[in-house]
């Protein structure tokens, strides 16, 4: 009888689902922009309702991971890109090269290849690139030019130099805002060393190179010289207004700040900030590939329709309009010369960044590894571990992590020579 | 049918319900904790590999568990005692014939405890904030420095425990006043001709009196308190340099974050067995009390 309740409750729980409607999940601040553009594609495409569902960025992954494990996927979802090994890994997706091949919209030539490439997993295509999220910095032209610098810096000496002239930290005014929570900055300066971040096919963590050394130690460096104030983005509270303040000279973070900074800064000192491109070791350096992907569940009752709105929102007008309302930036090439991602001045940098972006490690636990790292990163900020010390425990914790990898990677070789 | 047969045919709803969602989720998940169930062998079930204890070992070997053990092990010693303290206090005041609007405070002193716990832990993280939190502008009203409550490692965990004292501590202080009204007025008024001062009559009336009431609250709020979790989640994510991680956050982390559900199930597992382990130990000592 129990069994009988269950069964009828479990029909009657689903959702309700025919072929005309298309399940749509959304992270963060998308869902909210993105109600702007459905009506246009539902008049365009009659038979088609779309359902949304927003999630919150902070429960996403696991409502992710749940509704696999719970075999309730919807058709299509966002995906961050960081994600995406991860789901693929899982056998989630479904593979999207021959809609590719066939589609008169998406052309993976037009996109940022860097972006393009976090979206192949093992070989196989699995999601279309929708927005691009990389780390640049907003600056202080006003104080920069105060302190006899008449641009930012374009490599690791130059800023170097830029943030200790402008650091008075006795009168609590820093260079820079790193919050020692947030690994994107240090995995940003790592990704710009010619050294990879794991080796060996991604089996072991690859952190005492001498490449991720000399990042770990210019950004460790940045707080031991009070460059940098060693606190979380929970105890910065408000760096947009801080900023403004000059508190900070530097902002180290992500293009929906653009929206923030004009937003929250008053009018009088809007032509007081701007951004500028990455500064490398030597040279202009790259960023991460960061951004979200749109991917199509391999259990989806109704692919053809999630492709179509995939299409839809890959158009460069449609993009256009997603930045005007969201400032999302476009993956494509063709989307960035139209309307104001062409002539507002303020993200020119984050287009020439664009074509210098460098992947994460396509593997599945490369967030866990990311926040482990930041973690002994936090410690070596603090003075609790030099910088070699601190590298030989990231490396090991990152090869603990990777040990179910490694064995499946093995497992998987001894299965083929004995078929062989 | 037999008194014994109707009696099992009785149980039979309860016992069923029990078995099917208490009993079988604790052997699911042990049987879990002797393996490596992750995201791979949520992918594909060969992927999931018997480890035996391996999942235990490895913890035991971890210098995280230890931390946030010792994390946890500091909450529960610093504010199970302190969270009493305040509520005796707290209840022998309203308990007191000289209060006034006793029902009026009781519900004031109660409110905490049924606000929700994001809801205040994300006001608290205002009052502790470094440059504008008013817990620091009273302290700076007395001369002292200013404390980075939420940044500095060594000041999170006494911030948390100020929180969860504040947010529970009315709880407890509703039981002891019951505890307290249970104690019959003779005994006080045979101590007075006897000329007891006030703190012998404290000291030897009302705790003796109140000794069962106190170790049961004990018990609760040790069990309650050993499972810190929401707390550090919402007002500082575990950090600063993950020093108020406590061993639920670590087995969520482990478990929801990560999907390594075989690791975050031997976590449970050994935080049931020192939760286990202590509340024995204090229902012993209770037991020694009583028959001295």
């Amino acid at each position: 009888m129990i069994a009988l309740t269950i069964a009828t409750c479990l029909a009657a729980c689903s959702p309700h689902t025919d072929s005309h409607t298309l399940t749509f999940w959304t992270i963060g601040r998308e869902g909210e922009a993105i109600t702007q553009l459905l009506p246009a594609f539902e008049r365009e495409n009659p038979g088609i309702h779309v359902v949304l569902q927003q999630l919150p960025l902070s429960a996403a992954h696991q409502k992710l991971l749940t509704a696999f494990a719970g075999d309730s996927t919807p058709d299509m979802t966002q995906l961050g890109n960081t994600w995406l090994p991860e789901l693929a890994a899982l056998g989630a997706l479904e593979p999207l090269q021959t809609r590719v091949a066939h589609s008169p919209i998406v052309h993976p030539d037009d996109y940022f290849a860097s972006i393009w490439s976090t979206n192949v997993y093992d070989g196989v295509l699995y999601g279309i690139p929708w927005y691009v999220d990389t780390r640049l910095l907003f600056y202080r032209s006003d104080r920069l030019k105060a302190a006899g610098f008449d641009a930012p810096p374009r490599d690791w000496t130059q800023w170097r130099r830029m943030l200790a002239a402008l650091s008075h930290s006795q009168r609590g005014v820093y260079g820079i805002l790193l919050p020692t929570n947030e690994y994107e900055q240090l995995m940003s300066l790592a990704l710009q060393q010619s050294d990879p971040l794991l080796r060996d096919g991604g089996r072991y963590g690859n952190f005492e190179s001498a490449g991720f050394k000399r990042a770990l130690t210019f950004y460790v460096d940045t707080f031991r010289l009070h460059q940098a104030p060693p606190i979380t983005n929970i105890e910065a509270g408000n760096p947009w207004e801080e900023f403004g303040r000059g508190v900070y000279s530097f902002y180290f973070s992500g293009p929906w700040n653009i929206g923030e900074f004009r937003k929250r800064l008053p009018e009088t000192e809007q032509a007081d900030w701007n951004t500028a491109p990455l500064p490398g070791p030597a040279g202009p350096g790259a960023s991460v590939a960061g951004g979200s992907s749109l991917v199509i569940f391999r259990k989806a009752r109704n692919k053809q329709a999630a492709w179509k709105l995939i299409e839809y929102l890959s158009r460069p007008d449609v993009q256009g309009r997603f930045y005007d309302l969201l400032g999302d930036m476009p993956p494509r090439r063709s989307s960035w010369s139209q309307g104001s991602l062409h002539n507002d001045p303020k993200i020119q940098a984050f287009r020439e960044q664009l074509e210098r972006l460098k992947p994460t490690p396509p593997v599945p636990e490369w967030e866990q590894i990311a926040n482990e790292m930041q973690q002994v990163a936090a410690q070596a900020v603090a003075g609790d571990l030099t910088i070699d010390q601190a590298a030989a425990d990231i490396d090991r914790r990152a090869d603990r992590i990777l040990e179910k990898r490694r064995w499946m990677l093995d497992h998987a070789r001894h299965a083929t020579s004995e078929a062989l | 049918m037999s008194r014994q047969h109707a009696a099992w045919l009785l149980l039979a709803p309860a016992a069923v319900v029990l078995g099917v969602f208490f009993l079988l989720p604790v052997a699911g998940a042990f049987a879990l904790s002797l393996t490596d169930y992750d995201l791979y062998a949520l992918a594909d079930i060969h992927n999931l590999r018997f480890v035996a204890l391996d999942n235990y070992w490895a913890l035991l070997h971890r210098p995280l568990f230890w931390a946030a053990l010792g994390h946890t092990v500091y909450f529960v010693a610093v504010g199970v005692p302190l969270s009493m303290l305040v509520s005796l206090c707290a209840a022998l005041l309203l308990h007191s014939p000289l209060a006034r609007c006793k029902s009026l405070f009781r519900t004031l002193l109660f409110a905490p405890v049924v606000t929700t716990v994001v809801a205040v832990a994300v006001v608290w993280r205002y009052l502790f904030n470094t440059k504008y939190g008013l817990v620091n502008e009273v302290l700076a009203s007395a001369g002292i420095h200013p404390i980075d409550w939420l940044g500095e490692p060594h000041w999170a965990m006494p911030a948390i425990i100020l929180f969860a004292v504040w947010k529970n501590f009315g709880y407890n202080m509703i039981i002891l006043l019951a505890g307290l009204q249970a104690i019959p007025a003779e005994l006080y008024e045979a101590a007075r001709i006897d000329g007891a001062s006030a703190w012998r009559q404290f000291r030897h009336i009302t705790l003796p009196m109140l000794a069962p009431t106190l170790l049961m609250v004990g018990i609760l709020t040790v069990c309650g308190y050993f499972q810190l979790f929401a707390e550090p989640y919402v007002i500082t994510e575990g950090g600063p340099l993950q020093s108020t991680v406590s061993v639920l956050y670590l087995m969520y982390d482990e478990g929801f974050t990560w999907w390594n559900l075989g690791s975050a199930s031997a976590i449970a597992f050994l935080l049931f067995v020192i939760m286990f382990a202590v509340t024995e130990l204090m229902l012993r000592i209770g037991r020694k009390e009583a028959g001295t």
